[in-house]
């Protein structure tokens, strides 16, 4: 079955099987800042934009996002560099594994609640899984970068 | 999940007939369940073009379409305002904001997951189901209820009642399931019901009849309908925590609920 969808601003249209996930479809299609972890919704790590919001591409059908416009961070890289900064500069990353999902939820957070108190970053984060940092630098950064847009 | 064929339904009522066809014929909400749940499916209904992603509200309740996100469901400011907001908060609780955007309130309803921190909630707020040929039946019924025939859950009803609410959900860690929870409600009327026992969510009936029939909740009181909660749970072991375990938090967390909505 064919379907239609925005990638970061660009109309593509895929030809897929009614059992594969989104996340298959991308990464086969060179979008492999989508990442593969758990497959189960609970890491965080395939995470891209639906309309704007973060949802987990290894649980969502491809064919449910036909018509449908989808953000990697390829396309938010200037919110994504500067977010890197932040990160950066607390020492919050190791291994970058789950950088691309991290930087698009943030960005979505930034989005929907540009003024997230400590609380609701840690409530906006919680299914974002990073094996190497524990979190503390992770939430110092975020709360910088959202600090410094407002 | 290996799917046959992916359809995309016109109308309810080809949903409903595609569904009745087959026993491998499913009906996918956001799917998020279905892939862990379900190995082969020979035709996958697709209800996304049925409209059933809203929220309405009128004076008297809020009504809610089953392929409604269980974010937009908890971001909702009238939601927000039943009974102190206590399905936002219950729906706060489950995994993080990407999983909610993916689910659906109807998924999580048909479901019927005995873990669910969704169930207790509608359960208080005695909410009502509507269904494309059952018609309508509140929760209670329909978790209580054996051998339902296959139908589809259209929406969901909820009334706009602003009393005081209690909601727990203990969990090892914020992404697992729950070991118990609590939901309690209290406009003049006491309604309890507890999850995750681990078996399906249940209504305190004798519980609530107790309380309900008292002139003041005093401390007293409230250790008997406590004492009560325990007789009428269904409280087991399973590898999230032990029986005995289990009954020290219902009896903690029932007191603690019940001290709260009554302040
Ligand atoms: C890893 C993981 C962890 C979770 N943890 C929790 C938790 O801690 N607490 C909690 O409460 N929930 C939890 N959930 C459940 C989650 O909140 C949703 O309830 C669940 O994903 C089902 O919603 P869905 O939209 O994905 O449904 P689907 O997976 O699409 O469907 C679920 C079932 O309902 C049927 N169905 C769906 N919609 C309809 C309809 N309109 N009419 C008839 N049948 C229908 C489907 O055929 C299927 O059998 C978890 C889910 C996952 C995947």
């Amino acid at each position: 079955m064919k379907i239609k969808i925005t990638i970061n601003e660009k109309d593509k249209i895929f030809e897929v099987e009614p059992s594969e996930y989104l996340l298959d479809v991308l990464r086969r299609n060179n979008y492999t800042s989508v990442r593969r972890g758990c497959d189960n919704t609970s890491c965080g790590v395939c995470t891209v934009l639906l309309d704007d919001k973060p949802v987990p591409s290894c649980s969502l059908l491809a064919l449910k996002a036909n018509g449908h416009r989808i953000t990697t961070v390829e396309g938010i890289q200037e919110e994504a560099h500067k977010i890197g900064l932040y990160f950066g500069n607390e020492g919050a990353d190791q291994c970058g594994y789950c950088n691309p999902s991290m930087a698009l939820t943030v960005y979505s957070l930034k989005l929907e609640n540009p003024k997230a108190n400590e609380q609701e970053i840690k409530e906006y984060l919680v299914g974002n899984l990073c094996r190497c940092t524990g979190y503390v630098a992770q939430h110092e950064a975020i709360k910088k970068y959202l600090g410094d847009q407002s | 999940m290996n799917v046959n064929e992916y359809v995309v339904v016109e109308n309810i009522d080809q949903a409903y007939q595609l569904f009745n066809q087959n026993k491998k014929n499913q009906i996918i909400a956001g799917g998020a369940w279905l892939k862990l749940s379900v190995k082969e499916v020979n035709k996958l209904i697709s209800l996304d073009d049925l409209s059933l992603n809203y929220i309405k509200t009128n004076d008297k309740s809020v009504e809610i379409g089953a392929l409604t996100s269980l974010r937009e469901v908890e971001m909702n400011d009238v939601v927000n305002e039943i009974d102190h907001g206590i399905l936002s908060t219950a729906i706060s609780q489950i995994m993080g904001v990407s999983i909610r955007n993916l689910a659906t309130i109807g998924g999580s309803i048909m479901g019927r997951f005995s873990f669910s921190d969704i169930i207790p909630v509608l359960l208080v707020l005695d909410c009502q189901l509507y269904f494309h040929n059952r018609g309508e039946m509140t929760i209670n019924e329909f978790i209580t209820s054996k051998g339902l025939d296959r139908d589809i859950l259209t929406y969901i009803k909820i009334n706009k009642s602003t009393g005081q609410s209690y909601f727990k959900k203990i969990s090892h860690t914020a992404l697992d399931f729950s070991m118990l929870n609590v939901a309690i409600t209290f406009d003049g009327s006491f309604r309890i019901a507890i999850g995750s026992q681990p078996g399906m969510a249940m209504l305190c009936e004798q519980t609530m009849a107790f309380l309900n029939q008292q002139n003041d909740i005093s401390e007293d009181v409230i250790e008997q309908a406590v004492s009560i909660a325990l007789t009428e749970l269904k409280l087991s072991s399973n590898i999230r925590a032990s029986k005995a375990y289990r009954e020290v938090l219902a009896k903690t967390y029932i007191k603690r609920g019940l001290r709260q909505v009554i302040k």
